[in-house]
């Protein structure tokens, strides 16, 4: 077990926080300006990480891990279906759709199936990191 | 600007070509890191004249040729992914070896073996 | 219609992802894999039958047509590629199925042979460069899981030279890419095609060399071939199979599609060839001086693999047929004879010659699937290594390419040697005294897995079939070989005109 240092615990907790709802602003921000699931999943892999750094193999640290082949498993499955849900509306094999509407208080709000990609992208990313933290990281340690 | 660019693609070809030669895997993922920054680097050049990020609302004239990039992203993300395998494969063959030597073809050991030692002449 | 050129590709993948959701059901993963596998094999025959009766079936993803967009394009020689190779995967699955293996590696195992299937069928469909290398890299991260799967001392050793290789190739890929977006300003092969025709002979050449180095490496010809006997057999038996069976084949179709695509020649292409003949002969000399099943056999690959490059080479319509029915026959007698291979060392406990032997009186039905695809690889009437090389000699002698039509019979008759080499060997002589790990304590008798006898001996089957039905398959082959030398087709499709 490794010794733990405050002040990096304590300042891993702001910014973890921080991170993810960056990186959840990053998934939205996406398609027409930087950002996306891939971006949105690393930023959130990022403070996974840090997390990882700050509690070291302490196994309360990682929450998820033992979901993180369902979420891996899950967001290829979001993306392969968004690509046939093509057919379903109408349109090409991953061809992106959407709808847009005047929402009182956020203005214009766009849902496009890239969108519903970019979520399955976003899991992909994040459960990959948190497979190659549980295996190259708690195993290693053990 | 483009000239300097070439000079690096080069240098990080030949420093990458150099450091595949060792023995030592570490050196070798090392030298293919390089290959691969170089090879990225090149797709980016392929691309032709710089110009300003290829984002929607940007004068259509100036932009830089976005697939080029695009390309340059993906392999990026594939030559990480593939070092983070070599990596833990370091890190097994040391579990196992104690080291990360890469070994020499097994018939060529077989051959080795069978040739007459230096000292025996 | 055109769905269907998407489906071999997307089915796997998402089965891929649900058999990884899901990796604590082992159970569910088997049907799943099966299940998958058989579908695609499904939509693989009709997309043949599809192509064969419509021409080139495209398809834009995102409806992003080419050349800006990625296109899928199925033609009759990537079809019926396609076709063979998910008979094999499915074949394989199957045999794996039945192979023991521990519970972890198994968690792995499913997920990643999808992810290997959905990477194949890419580059097998794929009518875009850079897009052929994405599907390489798909196919070639999940070959290097599955290479190294277990993490056994051998299995680390030889899969590093694997991995560093096959990155190194990548990289060589990944610059030629680059060099001929620079020089033409597109990576459609359609596209590609049209454009390279305008650019400097001088740089067109040297990019065909290079996209020849990069695939030569991926199909181990001579002289990239080294780092294959070394590393595919350390592999679980299955794995070792379908490598051995397809992965060198998915370059050796790389290579046909770009060098008659791309960088077409005028008639018989002397590098082509020189390679050809120094591929044969140095794979099958390296397989005689071998003392191992699974190092014989992956010698053999290479020597094979040169009768492929042989049929490009030559460069005809009955020479190209040729290499396409060639490649069939190879990819199910390959297969199927690492899957003895499998059988005889999961049974025997080893695959070294001097510690087999009399294998012909306690398993002679596991003789028979040996001598089957084993002399049809030598190329013995009637079997289909006899029609197949038929083919390619008949092709060079059209032509009057005598020496290499003289070495690739020469070849054959080493062939011959060294499977007589395997077959004294292993099938006869006298047994071993001790018992191997595979006899029944109480009879004596050797005990094969029957879920590892099935897949095998269907493969043998089909290799007699193919006999059978060697009159239609030339016919297709053909078709595909004038489809081939006359792309414009192709070209049309892809760009949507």
């Amino acid at each position: 077990m490794m010794r733990r240092s405050l002040i990096f615990d304590v300042s891993i907790d702001t910014v973890f926080r921080m991170s993810l709802v960056f990186s959840i602003f990053m998934f939205f921000a996406g398609h027409n300006a930087p950002g996306g699931g891939f971006i949105g999943g690393l930023v959130a892999g990022a403070a996974l990480v840090l997390r990882y750094l700050a509690g070291g193999s302490d196994g309360s640290q990682q929450v998820g891990a033992r979901f993180a082949h369902v979420m891996l498993g899950t967001g290829l499955m979001i993306a392969v279906a968004t690509g046939f849900g093509g057919w379903v509306w109408g349109t090409e094999f991953l061809e992106n759709t959407g709808v847009g509407a005047e929402l009182p208080l956020l203005g214009t709000v766009k849902a496009t199936t890239s969108l519903l990609f970019d979520a399955g992208v976003y899991l992909v990313v994040v459960g990959l990191v948190m497979e190659a933290l549980g295996s190259l990281g708690h195993e290693v340690e053990r | 600007m483009t000239f300097v660019l070439i000079t690096t693609v080069a240098l990080l070809y030949g420093v990458g070509a150099y450091l595949i030669m060792a023995r030592n895997l570490l050196h070798i993922v090392i030298g293919l890191g390089l290959i691969a920054h170089g090879a990225n680097l090149l797709l980016l050049l392929a691309g032709g004249a710089p110009g300003s990020p290829p984002l929607v609302g940007a004068e259509a004239a100036r932009i830089a040729d976005p697939l080029p990039q695009a390309m340059a992203l993906t392999a990026i993300v594939i030559t990480f992914g593939i070092t983070a395998f070599l990596l833990a494969m370091a890190y097994r063959s040391w579990i196992l070896h104690g080291d990360d030597v890469v070994e020499d073809d097994i018939d060529d050991r077989r051959i080795a073996r069978q040739a007459p030692s230096k000292d025996d002449s | 219609m055109n769905a269907l050129v998407v489906l071999p590709v997307a089915l796997p993948l998402g089965a891929a992802g649900l058999s990884y959701a899901l990796n604590r059901y082992p159970r569910f993963q088997r049907v799943l894999g099966v299940a998958t596998l058989t579908t695609v094999l499904g939509l693989a025959i009709a997309l043949l039958v599809n192509v064969q009766a419509n021409g080139v079936l495209v398809k834009a993803i995102g409806n992003w047509t080419g050349p800006i967009g990625i296109t899928l394009a199925a033609d009759l020689f990537s079809v019926i590629i396609l076709v063979v190779s998910m008979v094999v995967l499915l074949a394989v699955l199957v045999y794996a199925i039945g192979s023991p293996r521990t519970s972890s590696e198994a968690r792995f195992f499913y997920p990643t042979y999808l992810i290997l299937t959905a990477g194949i069928a890419l580059s097998l469909l794929t009518a875009d460069l850079f897009n052929l290398f994405v599907a390489f890299e798909i196919m070639l991260s999940a070959s290097y899981v599955l290479i190294t799967l277990g993490g056994s001392r051998d299995q680390i050793r030889h899969g590093t030279t694997y991995v560093i290789i096959n990155l190194l190739a990548s990289m060589l890929f990944i610059t030629a890419i680059g060099i001929t977006y620079a020089a033409a300003g597109t990576v459609n092969m359609a596209d590609l095609a049209v454009k390279l025709g305008d650019i400097s002979p001088a740089i067109r050449d040297a990019l065909g060399a290079l996209f020849l180095l990069v695939f030569g490496i991926k199909a181990a010809i001579f002289p990239l071939f080294f780092w294959l006997p070394d590393s595919y057999p350390t592999a679980p038996a299955p794995v070792t199979a379908i490598f051995a069976g397809l992965l060198t084949k998915v370059g050796v179709y790389a290579i046909i599609r770009t060098q008659t695509l791309l960088f077409p020649s005028d008639g018989p292409s002397t590098l082509i060839l020189v390679l050809a003949g120094l591929t044969m002969v140095v794979g099958v000399l390296g397989a005689i001086a071998q003392n191992d099943i699974k190092r014989i056999l992956s010698f053999h690959i290479i020597s094979q693999i040169g009768y492929m490059i042989m049929g490009l080479g030559l460069f005809t319509i009955a020479a190209l047929a040729g290499a396409i029915f060639y490649i069939v026959h190879h990819i199910l007698v390959k297969t199927a004879l690492f899957l003895v291979g499998g059988l005889v060392e999961h049974t025997m406990g080893t695959s070294r010659l001097r510690r087999l032997g009399g294998m012909v009186h306690r398993a002679p039905f596991i003789a028979a699937l040996f001598l089957i695809p084993a002399l049809s690889l030598a190329g013995i009437p009637p079997l289909s290594g006899f029609l197949a090389k038929l083919t390619l000699v008949q092709a060079g002698l059209e032509i009057n390419q005598f020496l290499i039509v003289g070495v690739s019979l020469a070849v054959s008759l080493l062939t011959l040697f060294s499977m007589i080499k395997v077959w004294s060997g292993v099938f006869w002589g006298t047994p071993d005294p001790a018992a191997p790990p595979g006899e029944d304590v109480g009879t004596g008798r050797l005990v094969f897995p029957r879920l590892m006898v099935l897949p095998t001996a269907a493969l043998v089957l089909l290799t007699l079939v193919f006999v059978v039905a060697a009159e239609p398959l030339y016919r297709i082959s053909e078709h595909a070989a004038i489809t081939l030398l006359d792309p414009t087709l192709y070209i049309e499709a892809v760009l949507g005109r």
